[in-house]
């Protein structure tokens, strides 16, 4: 059962290696918050896959014994299974993965970067995204354009129903909910083309409710915002 | 065989008072057996439904760009396809497996309210009916399953696909509930002699923590559905954030709801494995207190857990860490269940039967997971995958391997007892690897299209976006998994009329439902076993035959009366004899009615559906009319107990204690709201000046709330009174008490009404205001019933139902006045002080 399974995996694994690099791949991360996902996946997967193999391995050979291997006399009850499979391995893990996590949510969020100093206004509607530059009062229709390796924070709104604003190779999501403000820092490393994509369901259009981002060099980005006032 | 003739007389006594009716007849039969598979029969065929609606879906995202159904067709499949599974597939199908056995485990003959669970059938069909039926008017619901507004809000949809899930689901939610209260009682109150709670099968614990889980976790999406209705048909803008509403209130009250819901289909499944696999072990269960405390452990963690269904509505890190360590607790108990299974199955001596394969598939599925759910519960992480087609991955391995696997395990291994014939095993083994490597094939790679970006509920994706193979794939092994289900439904069908009888204990079972012949009878028992073990089985292997020839407690059914026995809920000792009701229209006129009552409100035929509901409350209080009126025992049952309406503590009692923590459920989340929407909603702020009408303290609105509250107070304590007399065998001017409360109801309905209109509410103009007028009604209506309930005790005392001889209503109509009382406090608090502490005034 095992092996099948894993040759399964390995079956797979070209295609998935290939198509990693998606333009919306959580897995190729072009910015700190994404990449601090990305670190965790591995790391998560690189623990979760040894765990399963124990339990279900402990399985197979406890229900393949013939009985009578079964050895007799034992006087233990039993309960150290528990204490150790059901009370230490999952608490260790957890203990483990939030030590972690906690932090890396704070810095996903860039909670003690400094105020940045470029702010963008998105507004999600059925079914587009209309993004505001308040600093010099354009306005685009699904494009957003960023500075590359700065801190940018968006504020998120919506006009109708909730959306979700969604940049995977950036970072996390954040829902636009009506009647709410929420604000989300992303920061882009390098200047390029990305994809955004409306993450909650919103109607009959939301499969196409698609953001362009478009990342410049900062000083490119700058003289944009300048010829654009 | 020397005790041959009396066995077969007590057979013939026993057949003649418990026959379930026949041909058009069937709706009448309320014994448990019968229900029990109806629910089986009706959840498998609602499953048939929701997997073609996922075959649908998953032929439209075989390829990229292909459409041959469009987006809105799409969003009604796929709103559908989780609604069907989880509300009329996983739930029911497991109450209904509950509903079959437990009695049957517990060694009782029926579960304790019967016409309830009848009752509960018919709710759980018709209102299943009219959500599918939805789809073929082509007005299903299509906001997705948990139905977020805005979207689900009347401008947004402004259909009436929406009502059809909102009325359909509460509909359906009634069936649930009555099901939580009926399994709970039975199972506290009609044990076995013997079977004090520390012997109970793990299946029953699992099952007693499910069925609490319902009587609190489902009232919160009762209450959201009705305010999201209420928000739809009458304007009051709870969810609607230019008038002080919130749509993340919605949120809050659905997954309130919807995650107790997951571990409420993952216990009772559970319950199956930690069932099957000391049987297959042979070997008793290791650790079971430990597996005890874990389940009850899990029940409670689960209430505190359903934020994390919501890391992306903006929230403080603060609330997000909270939430994401109480969801990862959850892994401990569950790890001591699993950990307990290895451990039985490496201790004991496992015998291979297609249902280990099953549990097996289980396992690996189940764990994967597992371990999923805790890297989603991880904020930073959950909120790169959140939404996106990891979390249908994720989901669908921890409920169809931990439902859906333990499930068919658990049909395989019961099936002999359905049936009295065995499966086969060919198919059955070749079901379960056509399932299982479909089933991994659709959803192990669907992680990955997650990981790729791939948002749920798209109806299609561009090419290029490297979603085109793992969706291929995907889908592939979804069109396998449903091969598998085709084998093992053919091997269902095929083992009725094809299979080799089955011996009596087949697997060699330690619990009793095997100690009976199969396909058992609708009473279980010839006579009733007393328990001295956990494994009544294996410690007394003749039990069966003893049993059968009458040799055990309570034989036949004397005077043609359905009895069972009553017990203590710690020791199991036996306390009474509950008589149990026969067949009877009741359970499906009501349901019948009620269904009318829907499909007016659908319908916008208000006047309709008034007349229905008139007609519904009729024959509900005209079933609780009927209510002790079974043929009643002329001397003493020869066990010596009483009689359990005579006892002054029945089952009865703690229904309605039960019922009362289930409204109570309802009544808290209502305040939740009330609260909520005072303290979070931004838009606040500008109204809080708005009305001073009710909150003002001296106000006259506020006084007469006050005046309500003493007077349902008044009732109550009447009411205590007389049941306290009652106990002493006093019954003078039992009448006159009665009828005391029942005008101290009336004035304090009166009192409240005087209230609602004159506070000056504008509730189609303030959320608050909405909230405070549902805070009100819902008191006024357990006013008006609690005096219905009251009136009709004063007409029973009258006809000598109620009585120093039977003195046990009145102390379950005086759990509804002191339940009024409690709730009018509660409201008066919520509307008066609070809002001035919080400034309103």
């Amino acid at each position: 059962m095992l092996g099948r399974k894993l040759l399964l995996c390995a079956g797979l694994l070209p295609a998935v290696a290939a198509a990693v690099e998606g333009p919306l791949s959580v897995l190729d991360p072009a910015g700190p918050a994404a990449r601090e996902a990305a670190l965790l996946w591995w790391w998560m997967l690189l623990v979760a896959v040894p765990v399963w193999a124990l339990v279900c391995g402990l399985w197979l050979c406890a229900s393949r014994r013939s009985p009578t291997a079964a050895r007799t006399g034992q006087q233990s009850s039993g309960l150290r299974w528990l204490l150790f499979g059901g009370v230490l391995l999952p608490g260790a893990s957890i203990a483990a993965l939030l030590a972690w996590g906690i932090p890396a949510g704070q810095r996903m969020a860039y909670a003690d970067a400094s105020p940045p100093t470029l702010t963008i206004e998105v507004t999600a509607r059925q079914w587009q995204w209309d993004v505001h530059y308040p600093d010099n009062g354009l306005r685009l229709i699904d494009t957003l354009y960023l500075p590359a390796g700065e801190v940018v924070e968006i504020r998120i709104g919506s006009a109708d129903v909730i959306h979700s604003f969604w940049i995977p190779r950036l970072g996390g999501k954040m829902d636009a909910v009506p009647g709410r403000l929420h604000r989300l820092r992303l920061r882009a490393d390098t200047p390029g083309e990305y994809h955004g994509q409306c993450a909650e369901y919103c109607g009959i259009d939301h499969a196409f409710m698609r953001l362009r981002v478009q990342v410049l060099p900062r000083q490119a980005f700058a003289a944009w915002m300048e010829a654009a006032r | 065989m020397s005790g041959a003739t009396p066995a077969e007389g007590l057979h013939a006594e026993l057949d003649a008072a418990w026959a379930n009716g026949r041909g058009w007849r069937a709706p009448v039969t309320v014994s448990h057996g019968a229900l029990g598979l109806r629910f089986m029969y009706t959840g498998m065929g609602f499953f048939l439904f929701g997997g073609l609606l996922a075959m649908l879906m998953r032929a439209q995202l075989a390829l990229p760009g292909r459409v041959f159904m469009p987006p809105d067709v799409y969003a009604q499949v796929f709103t559908l396809h989780g609604s069907v599974m989880m509300f009329l597939f996983a739930t029911p199908v497991m109450e209904g497996l509950a509903v079959y056995l437990l009695p049957k485990m517990l060694g009782a003959r029926d579960l304790v309210f019967p016409r309830l669970s009848a009752f509960g059938y018919w709710c759980y069909l018709f209102g299943g009916l009219i959500l599918i039926s939805s789809l073929f008017l082509g007005v299903a619901p299509d906001g997705g399953w948990f139905m977020y507004p805005p979207l689900t809000g009347a401008q947004y949809s402004p259909g009436p696909n929406t009502d059809i899930w909102l009325i359909g689901i509460t509909f359906v939610e009634i069936s649930a509930v009555s099901a939580g209260v009926e399994l709970a009682v039975s199972i506290l109150y009609a044990r076995a002699p013997g079977m004090s709670l520390d012997r109970m099968p793990l299946f029953a614990w699992y099952i007693l923590v499910m069925a609490l889980m319902i009587i609190a976790g489902f009232p919160p999406l009762i209450l959201g559905s009705v305010l999201l209705e209420l928000e739809r048909a009458a304007g009051l803008p709870f969810f609607d954030p230019t008038r002080g509403g919130d749509p993340v209130l919605w949120q809050h009250l659905f997954w309130l709801f919807g995650h107790p819901e997951v571990y409420i289909i993952f216990l009772p499944a559970a319950g199956i494995v930690s069932t099957l696999v000391p049987v297959f072990a042979r070997h008793p269960p290791v650790g079971y207190r430990a597996v005890v405390v874990a389940v009850i452990s899990t029940g409670f963690i689960s209430f505190g857990l359903w934020v994390h269904h919501m890391f992306a509505v903006g929230m403080p890190l603060l609330s997000q860490a909270f939430f994401s360590a109480s969801s990862m607790l959850v892994a401990i108990p569950t790890g001591v269940q699993v950990f307990s299974w290895l451990a039985t199955l490496w201790r004991g001596r496992p015998v291979a039967h297609v249902p280990m394969l099953w549990l097996g598939g289980f396992l690996f599925i189940f764990v994967a997971g597992g371990l999923t759910g805790v890297m989603l519960a991880l904020v930073p992480f959950d909120l790169q995958v959140h939404d996106t087609q990891f979390v249908v991955a994720h989901l669908h391995y921890v409920l169809v391997g931990g439902m859906l696997f333990p499930l068919i395990a658990g049909l395989y291994y019961w099936l002999p007892h359905f049936s009295g014939r065995m499966p086969s095993l060919a198919l059955g083994r070749c079901g379960f690897w056509l399932v299982f490597i479909g089933f991994n094939l659709g959803f192990l790679v669907m992680h990955w299209t997650g990981l790729l970006g791939m948002p749920r509920r798209v109806h299609t994706y561009a090419s290029g976006l490297g979603w085109d193979l793992p969706n291929l794939l995907s889908s592939m092994g979804a069109f396998v998994m449903a091969a598998g289900v085709a084998c093992v439904l053919a091997d269902l069908l095929l083992h009725a009329r094809y299979g080799p009888p089955a011996p009596p204990d087949p697997w060699g079972a330690d619990t009793l439902e095997w100690a009976m012949p199969t396909p058992p009878a609708a009473y279980n028992f010839v006579s009733l076993p007393t328990v001295s073990s956990r494994h009544p089985l294996w410690d007394q292997p003749d039990l069966a035959s003893r049993l059968l020839r009458g040799e055990g407690l309570l034989p036949g059914a004397p005077g043609g009366r359905r009895e069972t026995l009553g017990c203590d809920p710690v020791s199991g000792e036996a306390r009474s004899v509950i008589v149990l009701p026969g067949n009877t229209w009741l359970p499906f006129a009501a349901a019948a009615v009620i269904a009318i009552v829907c499909i007016a409100l659908l319908m916008k035929i208000y006047i309709a559906a008034a007349i229905a509901a008139a007609a519904a409350l009729c024959i509900l209080f005209h079933w609780s009319w009927q209510n002790g009126v079974h043929p009643l025992p002329g001397d003493a049952a020869p066990s010596g107990l009483p009689l359990h309406v005579l006892a002054a503590d029945g089952p009865g009692l703690r229904g309605m204690g039960l019922t009362l923590v289930a409204d109570g459920a309802l009544y808290l989340s209502l305040l939740f709201g009330w609260f909520y929407l005072w303290v979070v909603p931004p838009s606040a702020v500008a109204l809080l000046c708005r009305n001073g009408g009710l909150w003002a303290s001296g106000s006259s609105a506020s006084l007469l709330l006050l005046a309500a509250a003493v007077c349902a107070t008044g009732a109550a304590l009447v009411l205590r009174g007389s049941a306290c007399r009652l106990r002493r065998g006093e019954s003078r001017h039992l009448s006159a008490g009665m009828l005391a409360a029942t005008v101290f109801c009336v004035v304090a309905a009166v009192a409240l009404a005087i209230a609602w209109s004159g506070a000056g509410l504008v509730p189609a103009v303030d959320a608050r205001d909405a909230a405070a007028a549902v805070v009100l009604g819902c008191n006024l209506v357990h006013l008006l019933l609690a005096a219905i309930v009251l009136a009709l005790q004063v007409a029973r005392v009258r006809c000598g139902r109620v009585g120093a001889h039977a003195p046990y209503e009145p102390r379950v109509a005086g759990l509804l006045c002191g339940y009024n009382a409690l709730a009018l406090w509660a409201a008066w608090v919520a509307l008066v002080p609070f809002p001035q502490a919080w400034g309103g005034t």
